[in-house]
């Protein structure tokens, strides 16, 4: 009865994509003509090229008034498919957990996709413990940052290709995260690809956002190659691409030799290519900053919330695939934790705030991979879930306050802003307590699992949790710098743009409320046994986990509840310490991180300017690539290839130049050519 | 019963005489001529072998030859007034158009 709902599952993502329909229709047939027509008349508006920045401006007035009949309808169909997509995900999760733990594993196959010889891919959805985790978090997280787009875009020219756009990567998302096979999240993940390349470049008269655009697009590429090897190794090894049949086989072909720890290392080492692609880690995270160029909801949705934590769910997914290979497990475990580090470094000196929480998403993407390489898979998706709730938050906020000061976002132009957006302020700051790990918070049960496991856990290590606490550390006080500057102190705004302050509308208000909720009690579900509490998440996805699980208990021999409590207190009283010096530094004495940054000016520069990490691939890759193209393009194309065919062309132009001579015009010629014809041909009849 | 090899002999002479006209000279005329010279020295030649075989088609065939002689005459002779009205000439050497 319960489960019959699960029969609808595929309704999870076929909404979004009828929102994408009925959304793409009203753009090509009403708002297209509507802005060619405006074109036209040359009639002056309050488009994105008058603006420059990637704000909306007013205050709350203009479009969204007057808006026409069509805008109200996109307002009303791009969130609503989203929302009832989440309501069916709700309903189909809690049927699944209706069922016993042993048997929370749903198929639904809709058609065969692909038949060629051996090689079968259904298209097919899957609902188990992880991906219910994923839908929940795409669709519910989706709906608020959608209807908080509408607030948010209301100024807007193409409202409509907004949320097409929008809906479309809803919907790619949910079917990355739903497929059945390899081969459907390989199209999920294309197909978020695009939609985040065509959303940071949806102000593409700029010329920073196409590039951004294109930089993400190209940069992910990488990746995807990566992923799609590893999906034909997978293949190759297995004779499947089906999660159920290749996990399914896994015991058996590792007892018979089939399935080496090398293969499994290849297979796993290149998947995980795909996930520091999409996941912007290091080296390929440099993306990730450049793509705040798109609208913040977007930011907030797809390069926060969902589609970077892709690689994560990737390699949670793969779990069984990682636990065979250590190898692989021990680079992902590094790559996170020095991403964490690294990218936690630049976001102190950084003073566009979107990029601040860019390099924040980095960072704390870096502690999820920092998880799953210390075989804490569950911890790891903790925390996607947590982080996806807070740094949401943290960036819908940040768009409220850009919202507010009519598209300014140097933090330095800031300031003083607490009094005049109540709300922000406050569902912000609760997001910066969850996110720097302040007890009793979203944040901290979910960081503090994953740096209880990367010591404990048997793939753990000392160094890794000294470098996430560290990092932890860092993250306290470059999101308390950024509150403190852009909250307290004097106001540094510009005095037109100070005229026009104003507290974000509802629409924009209400999903922060919302979030904040989430922030706070979003890690409630997994509070850890030693602190008396439950964790109801770990047993939830313990099917998933199995091995996982083991992996961990393995390390668990020297661990203890004592200790457990300890590193946490220390991590707290880290944060603690980053809270108190950005406290100190940022309200007490403002002159001081100036005269740091005078005492050690190359250090500052360094970091300032991102390690100059940008500069050395441009360096390093790009003009190398840019130099071979050119000369591919000079030397062999222009050269060789055209040399090719202009060379016999010209050879034949010179023959026929030579052999022209022959037509000489003169009639007496041909008539003596004719002779001599006609003497051969007798001759060779009579000699031969 | 004659021997035609008298006969085939002067019709060979004739005919090397109409190509040398027709590929040496220059006037349009004369070489028109030097065609009805080779023409004719044809017709010498099926007379010829008509009679030696006792076959009338060779007289026939001169007739023929004869007939299609006169078109082309006709014919050649218009062509020659139509360049000659157009070029001032009958030097072949100067209707030299045809080249590339």
């Amino acid at each position: 009865m319960v489960d019959g709902i699960l029969n609808y599952l595929w309704l999870v993502p076929a909404l979004p994509l009828l929102g994408v329909i009925v959304n793409s229709v009203i753009a090509l047939f009403v708002e297209r003509p509507l802005l060619l027509a405006e074109e036209d008349h040359g009639a002056p508006s309050h488009g994105p090229s008058t603006r420059g920045t990637s704000a909306p401006m007013g205050e709350g007035h203009g479009a969204s008034h007057a808006a026409p009949a069509y805008r109200k309808l996109v307002a009303f169909v791009g969130p609503a498919v989203v929302g009832a997509s989440f309501v069916v995900s709700l309903l189909a999760v809690l049927a699944l957990a209706a069922r016993p733990a042993h048997d929370r594993l749903f198929v639904q196959v809709l058609f065969p996709w692909i038949q060629a010889g051996t090689f079968f891919a259904p298209a097919a959805f899957q609902l188990d413990p992880l991906s219910s985790v994923m839908i929940l978090v795409v669709t519910g997280v989706g709906f608020l940052i959608h209807v908080y787009s509408v607030g948010y875009m209301s100024h807007e020219k193409a409202f409509a290709r907004y949320f097409i756009y929008l809906n479309l990567f809803t919907f790619a998302m949910l079917l990355l995260v739903l497929g059945s096979n390899f081969l459907l999240m390989f199209v999920g993940w294309e197909g978020v690809g695009l939609c985040s390349y065509l959303l940071i470049g949806y102000w593409y008269e700029k010329k920073s956002a196409a590039d951004a655009g294109k930089k993400a697009f190209i940069v992910n590429r990488v990746g995807d190659f990566g992923f799609l090897v590893a999906v034909f190794l997978i293949f190759w090894t297995f004779g499947t691409v089906e999660y159920t049949e290749v996990f399914g086989k896994i015991p058996g072909l590792a007892a018979s030799g089939v399935l080496t720890t090398g293969i499994a290392t290849a297979i796993t080492l290149l998947l995980f290519v795909g996930a520091v692609g999409k996941s912007a880690q290091i080296p390929l995270y440099v993306w990730l900053p450049d793509a705040m160029e798109g609208p913040t909801p977007v930011s907030a949705l797809i390069h926060a919330a969902t589609m970077v934590t892709a690689g994560v769910y990737m390699v949670a997914r793969t779990n069984a695939l990682y636990l065979l290979a250590p190898t692989s497990m021990a680079v992902v475990a590094v790559v996170g934790a020095a991403t964490a580090l690294f990218s936690a470094t630049i976001g102190i000196t950084q003073n566009d705030i979107k990029r601040v929480l860019a390099y924040s998403t980095v960072s704390q993407l870096g502690y999820m991979f920092l998880a799953c390489g210390v075989g804490a898979f569950t911890a790891g998706i903790f925390h996607l879930m947590t982080h996806a709730f807070f740094k949401a938050l943290l960036f819908l906020g940040s768009g409220s306050v850009i919202h507010a000061l009519s598209g300014e976002q140097d933090m330095r132009k800031m300031g003083s802003l607490r009094k005049h957006l109540p709300i922000t302020f406050t569902t912000m700051f609760i997001a910066t307590l969850a996110i720097s790990g302040i007890p009793g918070l979203s944040g901290f049960f979910s960081k503090d699992e994953i740096l209880w496991k990367s010591f404990s856990s048997g793939h753990g290590h000392v160094g890794l949790w000294l470098v996430g606490t560290a990092a932890a550390g860092i993250t306290a006080f470059y999101m308390f710098r950024l509150v403190f500057l852009t909250f307290f102190g004097d106001s540094r705004m510009e005095p037109e743009v100070e005229k026009h302050v104003h507290e974000s509308p509802y629409s924009m208000t209400v999903p922060l409320m919302l979030l904040a909720v989430l922030s706070v009690a979003g890690g409630w579900i997994g509070i850890p046994h030693v602190l008396g509490g439950y964790n109801y998440f770990e047993e939830w996805l313990a099917p998933v986990f199995a091995h996982g699980a083991e992996g961990a208990a393995h390390g668990g021999a020297h661990a203890s509840a004592a200790l457990e409590v300890l590193l946490m207190a220390g991590s707290v009283g880290v944060a603690l310490c980053g809270i108190g010096l950005a406290w100190y530094l940022y309200r007490v004495r403002t002159e001081v991180p100036k005269e740091i940054a005078d005492r050690v000016p190359g250090l500052y520069d360094l970091v300032l300017n991102k390690y100059y990490v940008d500069e050395i691939y441009d360096v390093a890759i790009v003009r190398k690539i840019v130099n071979g193209s050119i000369w591919l393009w000079e030397a062999f194309d222009t050269a060789f290839l055209d040399g090719i065919v202009n060379g016999i062309a010209a050879l034949v132009k010179g023959a026929g130049e030579r052999t022209r001579r022959l037509q000489t015009g003169v009639v007496g010629n041909y008539a003596f050519s004719l002779l001599l014809g006609a003497v051969i041909l007798v001759g060779f009849l009579l000699w031969s | 019963m004659m021997d035609p090899s008298a006969y085939l002999l002067l019709s060979g002479i004739l005919f090397g005489i109409g190509v040398a006209g027709v590929v040496v000279r220059k006037n349009v005329l004369i070489i028109l001529m030097s065609v009805e010279i080779m023409l004719n020295a044809v017709n010498v030649a099926f007379i010829a072998v008509g009679s030696h075989l006792g076959d009338v088609t060779g007289s026939v065939f001169a007739f023929m030859v004869m007939t299609v002689a006169a078109a082309e005459a006709a014919v050649g002779l218009a062509i020659l007034i139509a360049i000659f009205r157009l070029k001032e000439t009958i030097d072949i050497t100067e209707l030299s158009v045809l080249k590339w």
